[in-house]
């Protein structure tokens, strides 16, 4: 009874509404709560901190060098001095001691380990932007044009087979073929990353359109004479857009894990770039006898894959009025 | 209350869906959501279209606006054939008519303000723009009973009613002449119902738009409608001025749909007339006439002639039934 007196009182007082928050205060505000994804969020403004200072202080005002060798100080745990007399002093590393340690080469973890999370980052974000462009293209494509026929099939059959049948294909061993065939530059597994990561956003993208074409605002826009490409990426693609982010916060972490997965077999990245994988695969080697070699890299990709799925997970449930306040 | 000019004119309109199966998705069947029907708008005129839910009453009123395409038939707007215009013509014509949806919560764009999401048509059709569009949604604004500051607000800041107004708001801004109210009301309470039919009578007078009034609800038809046409299964039974449809309806269909409709007057006493049995499947309509498995006042030749079309007279009255009891 009073639910409906309240919202008579309302209608007569229309105009009188209490502002309200924006979908953003209101996303933020759900998301801030998520006290999981706030750490993850955390965790990944670390990285990126740390994925950009990398790049910095390795390759253009080089305070660590990733790639000094000091044979002397091989196999050293982490936190230890270096032994100064026999180092040339330009080859000290800040701060007078290995942070991470050394390997088997004298290089240090630290250095290297900088380095690489950049290399990691960018792997992750542009092999996910590569996926989600064509994902959102193809998924689009399909779901607004595909009744439009082609031959005897439509549109939408031909591209969403397309997708099975990538989708057929064990990932990993696809890419690991085309690496095998192509130079082994971080540019290339980049693509190719990318190149083999985007049926799951097609789909997605497909099946927004397929009940976005159907909503009434979008029927609106058509009876109000709004141009095709209006309607797609004003009404439709802001719309469709908030499930894709998601599953490209946790593409980020799989395409990550992808690129250690390759370097790891020797066919990502190539030395002397260090990437997190082929630090970890050359710490394989010395598992019992230099173990930070091995655990630094792997508890690293660890940490940042998670952080990515918490965010992930996080961001789905704010920007998902359905799954709120659960 | 007609000054006679006919809008819009619609000559046997038909809608058929294709129904596909098999491996190839050959067609196998059709449902012939619109049969055969044909209507007359005349200017600043409500016409009301009545029926069951499925009937393709919502099917004739996006067929005209184009926002499907018919199968079969023709729909001259203003002497020219909606049927038959080009892509960038449909474009043009689309400023003069225009459709207001049943439900408000999803008929707004969820992430639009509502300033831009009525300024867009006039923004897009280059009709204004800058300080001139802005007055120009303040106005719409006002018209339809919102506040101005209203214009920064997402839809989901306001209640239903509201809502449809800022769809109305949007409908008008292109100032068309021809507005088709999908079930407009249906979605609202009691109360917002009657604010919105007065609204939009006003709009009607002011902006002298005709109206094609779609709905189950026949009070609200009776309130606003000046023709109203009842649908059953794809097909007109029957098609008369409001009042004339109200006292003496013809069609049994029709008198049915009136018997079952509440008075308010507890001590009134009516006969209800009861329908047996449901709808029949749209996919396999009955032959003969529609209506012949549930109608009381059944005979043989229904079930297997199409039932010709009747002027009921005087023929100046324009009341129409299609119905073999009167042929």
């Amino acid at each position: 009874m009073s639910a409906r007196t309240t919202k008579q009182t309302d209608e007569s007082a229309e105009n009188d509404l209490p502002p309200l928050e924006t979908p953003w205060e209101e996303f933020l505000h759900v998301f801030k709560k998520d006290r999981l994804a706030i750490t993850g969020a955390v965790v990944l403004g670390l990285l990126v901190l740390a994925a950009i200072s990398g790049k910095t202080f390795t390759e253009w005002i080089v305070l660590f060098d990733p790639e000094v060798v000091r044979l002397p100080d091989k196999f050293l745990p982490p936190l230890s001095s270096p032994s100064s007399e026999v180092i040339p002093e330009q080859d000290l590393p800040l701060l007078g001691i290995y942070l991470m340690g050394t390997d088997e080469l004298g290089r240090d973890v630290f250095a290297r380990m900088l380095q690489g999370s950049f290399v990691s980052l960018s792997i992750g974000f542009i092999a996910v932007g590569i996926s989600v462009i064509i994902g959102v293209m193809l998924g689009g494509f399909a779901g607004y044009y595909g009744n439009l026929k082609l031959g005897i099939i439509t549109i939408d059959t031909l591209i969403m087979r397309f997708t099975d049948v990538m989708l057929c294909f064990p990932t990993f061993f696809l890419i690991l073929t085309v690496v095998a065939l192509l130079p082994p530059s971080i540019y290339n597994i980049m693509i190719v990353i990318g190149l083999t990561s985007w049926m799951g956003t097609t789909r997605f993208v497909r099946a927004e359109f397929l009940t976005l074409r159907e909503q009434d605002y979008v029927v609106a826009g058509k009876a109000l004479g709004l141009p095709e490409s209006r309607i797609i990426f004003r009404h439709m693609v802001p719309n469709a857009i908030a499930p894709v982010l998601v599953s490209a916060t946790i593409g980020v972490a799989t395409a990550i894990l992808t690129e250690s997965g390759l370097s790891f077999l020797g066919f990502g990245v190539q030395p002397p770039y260090a990437t997190w994988g082929n630090i970890l695969a050359d710490g394989k080697g010395f598992i019992f006898d230099a173990p930070w070699l091995f655990f630094i890299p792997g508890l690293a990709i660890l940490v940042v894959v998670l952080a990515f799925n918490l965010v992930g997970e996080g961001l789905r449930e704010a920007l998902n009025p359905k799954l709120r306040g659960r | 209350m007609t000054n006679g000019k006919p809008l819009l004119q619609v000559h046997h309109l038909k809608k058929y869906f294709p129904i596909r199966s098999g491996l190839f998705s050959r067609v196998s069947s059709w449902v012939k959501a619109v049969d055969d029907v044909s209507l007359e708008i005349q200017e600043g005129t409500t016409f009301g279209l009545v029926g069951e839910s499925g009937c393709g009453k919502t099917t004739v009123g996006r067929t005209i606006l184009r926002l499907m395409e018919p199968t079969e038939g023709t729909a001259l707007f203003e002497g020219e054939n909606l049927f038959q215009l080009d892509a960038r013509q449909l474009r043009q014509t689309r400023r003069r008519m225009q459709i207001i949806f049943q439900d408000p919560y999803s008929s707004l764009n969820p992430r639009m303000t509502v300033g831009s999401l009525i300024g867009e048509p006039l923004r897009v059709h280059g009709l204004a723009k800058g300080v001139a569009l802005d007055t120009h949604v303040r106005r719409l604004l006002d018209r339809v009973g919102l506040r101005p500051e209203h214009q920064s607000r997402y839809p989901h800041e306001f209640s239903g009613g509201q809502r449809q107004r800022i769809g109305i708001a949007r409908a008008l801004a292109l100032n068309p002449k021809f507005i088709v109210c999908d079930e407009a009301v249906s979605a609202l309470d009691v109360s917002i119902q009657a604010q919105i039919l007065n609204l939009l009578g006003d709009l009607q007078q002011e902006f002298h738009l005709s109206y094609l009034f779609i709905s189950h609800d026949l009070n609200v038809v009776q309130y606003l409608a000046d023709h109203i046409a009842v649908m059953y299964l794809g097909k007109l039974m029957e098609v008369a001025p409001a009042t004339a449809l109200f006292e003496n309806p013809k069609h049994p269909y029709t008198q049915a749909l009136l018997s079952a409709n509440p008075i308010p007057d507890p001590s009134a006493q009516r006969e209800r007339m009861l329908l047996s049995g449901d709808v029949p499947s749209p996919l396999n309509p009955p032959a003969g006439c529609r209506f012949h498995t549930r109608c009381p006042e059944v005979m043989d030749i229904c079930k297997t002639q199409d039932p010709p079309l009747i002027h009921i007279s005087p023929p100046q009255n324009r009341h129409q039934v299609w119905c073999h009891l009167y042929s």
